[in-house]
């Protein structure tokens, strides 16, 4: 009888609420979809108005995105006749493909930046949040505030004496300066999600690994970690995330061997117009990583699965 | 097997102090049981042994070596915990086998097989072996839970309320079931629990704990026909000795301020009338409450009493324990 019961919704409840979380899923889905459809337009497609919902597709963007290309006479391409599909598609705007771009190695760098100060932020911080989680530690709770205190203004703010320290210590333009620099922002996020989630595991589970004849390592390695999977799951899809997006520092500290995809994407439109379909393009592929990640750590993040074993 | 000794030991938890010079001998072979309310040290005595906690000051040691400086690894005790604590990701067999399976032990596996296996039947779980931990009822867990103690052979079990949450049927077959494990293996165990009939028929020798300290230990016997004080007397015993101002009953001997009756120090039939208030019928035996000048008194009586609520039944103390005013026992040896 009380204003807060818990009651099944009716048939017309369900309804509306479905539709309404449909209406809420296409409209935030609607940009990603026009990327994606943008990339396979052709350039005249691209930028039609009204905008084309049903287009002819073509592979031009992708072949684009993943060459460089010039032009050429007509009497050489009567000469030189396409010898495959892409040279074919190039071959309408009388171009040629003369090498690969070099988007190539810039996703390969993303990969490498992205994925690699994930794992060392997921890595340190989930030690740090076991020994901030368990132990004594003298002014712990002022520790935990300062590693916080990171995040309270945006990176970028600190943009300047970065820029300068690794240009000092010949950071710039390296893997190893930019997987440092992703790892020390993302550390804090992380020590404090884990340190929530490892809160949660019961002490009972290390005792009975130290009584069971464990040493405090091993029932860490044994009995907390796969019990903070999920934590270490949905941490390591923040860190991720992050890393992978970094606009401002990368476009700052990489210009060639390190550079990653995001400030790399959008100089594609410069080379020979107004490339939209190829821009289009290189972001449906920068996606894919993390939705593919995403989606195989997914089931880490249904929560609830490992507790409650222990009697509260 | 060995033999547990505490010596004079304290711990305290920041401003509480948990335990206050207790010394302790748990004999080799020994059964012992910890009784004492809530928040009497019961718990952290059996972690100071294990090791999961460190005492301030005094000593333990196991089977005669001081084992101070030892991990609880190092200790090799098994430890079942009042919480069930089952690891969650693994199966009833892998939790059985993770103590076997340690770095200290490193049984080899058909040995492993073979352990789980008897252990298994004898706590009737050997059809929720490959069920994940997570999936068995709360007595199922606990009986994991002893199993995962019993797969070894450590230098003393530390069951910590071990049967407490399961059905009676269960509790009364693994009663049985462990005290026949303890008497065959000549193993060291030492059990805290508040269950009195577990006390009185498992153990060799009864513990009993007041605020941190040891106020009294012997045979349940013992510590049932003569406790030392009105604390003491109130762990054993069902129903409850009663305890009346000493001259309820008349003149009391000189410095008496209490005395305690059991059902057995309370002779019907002769003396003073008191009131029936309730008769229960137990099956076996039959509850009377009676109410004497203002107060209540509980005692047995024959199970097929002809007794009613409102009738009146004389009675007379008979050898009571004598108490003084903080309760510590006097006139012993009576």
């Amino acid at each position: 009888m009380s204003d807060f019961s818990v009651t099944a919704a009716s048939r017309p409840q369900k309804w509306i609420a479905g539709i309404l979380v449909i209406g809420y899923a296409l409209i935030t889905i609607l940009p990603l979809l026009w990327i994606i459809a943008t990339g396979f337009k052709s350039p005249s497609d691209a930028i039609a108005y009204p905008p084309k919902i049903v287009f002819e597709p073509t592979l031009e963007g992708y072949v684009n995105l993943f060459t460089t290309r010039t032009r050429q006479t007509a009497e050489f391409l009567a000469e030189n006749p396409p010898q495959t599909w892409y040279e074919a598609i190039v071959a309408k705007y009388d171009m040629t493909i003369v090498g690969p771009s070099r988007f190539g190695e810039r996703f390969m760098n993303s990969v490498i930046i992205g994925f690699g100060s994930t794992f060392l932020s997921v890595f340190l911080g989930t030690l740090a949040a076991y020994a901030f989680s368990r132990f004594r530690i003298p002014l712990k709770d002022d520790l935990m505030f300062f590693i916080l205190s990171t995040r309270m203004m945006p990176p970028i703010a600190v943009a300047i004496p970065i820029f300068l320290m690794f240009r000092s210590l010949g950071l710039s333009d390296t893997h190893a300066g930019m997987i440092m620099l992703y790892t020390a922002v993302n550390l804090s996020l992380s020590v404090w999600l884990l340190k929530g989630f490892i809160d949660e595991i019961p002490r009972e589970y290390e005792e009975a690994a130290l009584i069971d004849g464990y040493t405090r390592f091993q029932a860490f390695t044994k009995v907390v970690l796969p019990q903070a999977a999920t934590g270490i799951a949905s941490t390591a899809i923040f860190c991720l995330i992050f890393a992978w997006n970094e606009y401002a520092f990368a476009v700052l500290l990489t210009s060639g061997t390190a550079q990653t995809a995001p400030p790399f994407i959008p100089t594609i439109i410069g080379v020979g117009g107004q490339d939209w379909p190829a821009v289009a393009a290189g972001a449906t592929i920068f996606l894919l990583p993390v939705v593919v990640f995403t989606i195989l750590l997914r089931k880490h993040l249904l929560r609830g699965i490992t507790f409650g074993a222990v009697r509260k | 097997m060995a033999e547990v000794t505490l010596h004079n030991i304290t711990k305290r938890f920041g401003a509480t102090t948990a335990l206050d010079g207790v010394s302790m001998t748990v004999p080799d072979g020994s059964f012992v049981v910890l009784l004492g309310p809530t928040g009497a040290g019961k718990t952290t005595t059996l972690r100071l042994i294990s090791g999961l906690d460190r005492p301030e000051s005094g000593e333990i040691a196991i089977g005669g070596r001081p084992v101070a400086d030892l991990t609880p690894a190092q200790r090799n005790v098994a430890m079942v915990f009042q919480q069930y604590s089952l690891y969650p990701h693994m199966t009833v067999r892998e939790n059985l086998a993770f103590p076997l399976k340690s770095p200290i032990l490193r049984t080899p596996a058909d040995e492993i097989d073979r352990r789980i296996g008897r252990v298994a039947e004898m706590l009737q779980i050997s059809h929720k072996l490959d069920n994940k931990a997570t999936a068995l009822s709360g007595g199922e867990m606990q009986r994991v839970s002893i199993g995962r103690a019993l797969v070894r052979d450590p230098q003393v079990f530390l069951m910590d309320e071990p049967l407490s949450s399961l059905d009676a049927k269960l509790r009364s077959d693994l009663r049985v079931e462990l005290k026949s494990i303890q008497q065959e293996a000549r193993a060291t165990f030492l059990y805290v629990t508040h269950d009195q009939v577990e006390a009185m028929t498992m153990a060799s020798h009864v513990g009993v704990l007041e605020k941190g300290r040891l106020v009294q230990f012997g045979t349940p016997r013992e510590v049932y026909e003569d406790p030392v004080s009105i604390h003491a007397a109130g762990r054993l015993g069902l129903p409850r000795i009663n305890i009346v101002p000493a001259d309820l009953f008349g003149p009391a001997p000189e410095g008496v301020e209490w005395i305690g009756l059991r059902p057995e120090q309370i002779r019907q039939g002769e003396g003073p009338q008191a009131e029936v208030v309730r008769v229960e019928h137990l099956g076996d035996q039959t509850r009377l409450h009676l109410s004497f000048r203002n107060h209540d008194l509980v005692t047995v009586t024959d199970a097929h009493t002809e007794l009613r609520a409102g009738q009146m039944l004389s009675i007379r103390p008979e050898n009571p324990f004598y108490f003084d005013a903080s309760g510590a026992r006097t006139h012993r040896g009576r």
